[in-house]
């Protein structure tokens, strides 16, 4: 563990906390735009799906992580950016570079016109109006079948910029550039939001929401951006889910996707950045995993092994495992790995013991 | 006649949907965990007792395979507490709804992997046979799970608001550290409400299936017995088997006089205005302290 000497408020700040942890990071992102170019189509491919879940996992970790707000809703999210994005581009005609962040906007408004009834909302009830939110959006699609075209769904054009087309299929190389760009900007604006005055709110409300009201931070109003945010982050995801998965109806976003969203921040970490990409990988290339895996035992004993929903059962298995026994996710598990390492041999087990609560009611307040 | 139709088969989908929720207000009432599970917990039960009854499978006589599945059930329910929720003992709500979600996945994977994921049909005596009262043609089955549900409901809330054990339960969920200082075992308190959610998860399955065949994704209906449980107003007994029929009616009424598309999409915009409207439910369990 390395202990920073602070020597300026600035310190506190800054954006790496000293020049190895910069130095990591800055060649993570080099080893990620080299990448691609030593790679299969279809590997791109897979990585490509991992960075938008990442995204759609940041926006989702903003809220539940950072806020403290459960939600089990944000596949609805997903499909406002998604669509959003399609048919400002389908029905108005407007360019990628515009339709993109407009989507964007347009989910952080949803999010904030459903934060506005739920705020006095709570833990268990908040996941129950969400997750009521997000079956009404899949519901909705299908109603709405003129705009949307309802169960045979809608097509994603190829991205031009300027241009030069991104296709998935077409130039992949060019899609995973787009879709980094898009991550890097993302993890930045969370990493200064974290900074800001606002994300130290944030953090208050999720820890006490009576002491963030001591402390003179006006609860309502916080939750309220941290849902715009949180969701318009889900929406720039969903936008890209949209073009990358080319068809997409109401199907592609429907409750599960929530679920598993919110399943994946916990595998991966909740709090974190890491944790959403952590989360991230799990979830993108479990199927992938589980499919080599069949191959491979149906290589030696000579049959095809096909077991439908296995991979949910897969799914559920690592996160009750987790849950029980590391319920600060991969990135808590990580951490206590690093930590032992840099502290050898001075580590002991109850470093990171978390104080356990003995529950009340809240139906008596 | 149409709309008494209606109303009958409403009430009836509406029983089950409030035998789930009050497995689910069970659970809450005394550990204040919410199991989101309960639906797969009734697809259990459900395809426990098929397995038992079908001929293709044991084949044996419904009467005794309803007890059997129950009390396997219930059993089941007491093993989930003790393997795994123990542990999970004085940690977040939220962790445990995630918790209980997963275990949902492996459930349902598991009765796929088990049964198949085909829609099979019970055979149960119950199912197709018809009553009538003057011009009213009523299934035998909607009539079975309305009383069956009624009994459940009236047995349930005696239970809780008379016996010992019941207010244990009620004791344990209000203030843990409290009720573990008055001597009453917490731990085995816990096991036992999730052995009872087992076996009304069971009662629920068996009626479900009498009306209809069933396949391991019903266990989604949980979402909306969960609706139902809110609308009623969570951690009320009364109020489950109330918010389920509401959901059970609303649904057919629906559709019936909107369009077809609309019966989906009713109860979650009930229960979100619900939500932001009456928070607690209509029957509230809410009692404010006075300082």
């Amino acid at each position: 563990m390395r202990t920073v000497f602070k020597t300026t408020y600035d310190a506190d700040i800054n954006l790496f906390r000293h020049g190895q942890q910069a130095f990591c990071y800055l060649s993570l992102l080099a080893l990620a735009i080299v990448l691609p170019f030593t790679m299969s189509d279809f590997a791109i491919g897979e990585l490509t799906n991992v960075l938008i879940w990442a995204i759609a996992g940041m926006g989702l970790m903003l809220l539940v992580g950072q806020t403290g707000q459960a939600s089990l809703g944000h596949a609805a999210f997903l499909a406002v950016g998604c669509y959003a994005n399609v048919l400002l581009q389908e029905k108005l005609g407007l360019p990628f570079i515009l339709s993109f962040p407009l989507a964007g906007l347009i989910a952080g408004l949803a999010g904030v016109a459903v934060a506005i009834p739920t705020s006095k909302l709570h833990g268990i009830y908040l996941a129950i109006a969400t997750l009521a939110i997000s079956i009404l959006v899949d519901d909705l699609i299908v109603i709405a079948e003129p705009l949307t075209g309802g169960i045979s769904g809608l097509f994603a054009p190829t991205i031009e910029i300027f241009g030069i087309p991104f296709d998935r299929y077409g130039t992949p190389v060019r899609f995973y550039g787009l879709v980094l760009f898009v991550t890097v900007v993302v993890v930045l604006a969370y990493r200064n939001v974290q900074r800001t005055p606002l994300g130290r709110s944030f953090a208050a409300v999720r820890d006490s929401e009576i002491s963030a009201q001591a402390m003179g931070i006006n609860v309502a109003r916080t939750k309220y951006l941290a849902f715009g945010l949180s969701t318009a982050i889900t929406g720039l995801a969903g936008a890209l889910m949209g073009h990358f998965a080319g068809i997409f109806n109401n199907e592609t976003f429907t409750i599960i996707i929530s679920i598993q969203m919110l399943l994946m921040i916990v595998i991966g970490g909740l709090g974190s950045i890491h944790g959403a990409f952590f989360g991230a990988i799990v979830i993108a290339l479990l199927p992938q995993a589980i499919a080599w895996l069949r191959d491979g035992i149906g290589s030696v004993t000579g049959t095809a092994i096909t077991i439908p929903g296995l991979e949910a059962a897969v799914f559920g298995a690592i996160l009750i495992l987790f849950i029980l026994f590391e319920p600060m996710g991969i990135y808590g598990r990580w951490l206590k790995i690093r930590t032992y390492f840099e502290l050898f041999p001075f580590y002991r087990r109850d470093m990171f013991r978390r104080q356990r609560s003995y529950l009340k009611t809240e139906r008596m307040r | 006649m149409d709309v008494l139709q209606l109303f009958v088969s409403g009430l009836a989908n509406g029983c089950v949907y409030g035998l789930i929720a009050l497995g689910f207000v069970l659970i809450y009432k005394a550990t204040e965990a919410v199991n989101f599970a309960q639906g797969d917990f009734m697809m259990l039960g459900a395809f426990i007792t098929l397995g038992l009854t079908n001929d293709q499978f044991w084949g044996l006589p419904f009467w005794i395979s309803v007890p059997i599945a129950i009390v396997a059930m219930g059993m089941f329910g007491y093993l989930i507490e003790v393997i795994v929720l123990r542990r999970m003992f004085g940690q977040s709500q939220v962790s445990i709804v995630i918790l209980t979600i997963a275990m949902g996945f492996v459930l349902r994977f598991a009765a796929g992997a088990i049964w198949g994921h085909e829609p099979i049909a019970l055979e149960s005596p119950i199912a197709g046979r018809d009553v009538r009262f003057g011009g009213l043609v009523l299934g035998l089955d909607e009539i079975v799970v309305i009383v069956v549900t009624i009994l459940a409901t009236l047995v349930l809330y005696f239970f809780f608001n008379v016996t010992k054990l019941g207010v244990a339960m009620q004791a344990a969920s209000q203030n843990q550290l409290a009720a573990y200082y008055m001597g009453i075992p917490v731990k085995r308190v816990h096991s036992l409400i999730w052995a009872l959610a087992g076996m009304v998860a069971a009662v629920a399955g068996i009626l479900f299936a009498s009306k209809g065949s069933i396949d391991p994704s019903i266990g989604l209906l949980g979402i909306k017995a969960f609706a139902a449980a809110v609308i009623g107003g969570f951690g009320s007994l009364p109020g489950a088997l109330l918010g389920g029929i509401v959901v059970g009616l609303i649904e057919p009424f629906a559709s019936y006089y909107i369009a077809a598309g609309y019966s989906q999409v009713m109860p979650y915009l009930l229960l979100f205005l619900i939500l932001v409207f009456r928070p607690h439910g209509i029957l509230a369990q809410i009692h404010r302290k006075k300082v």
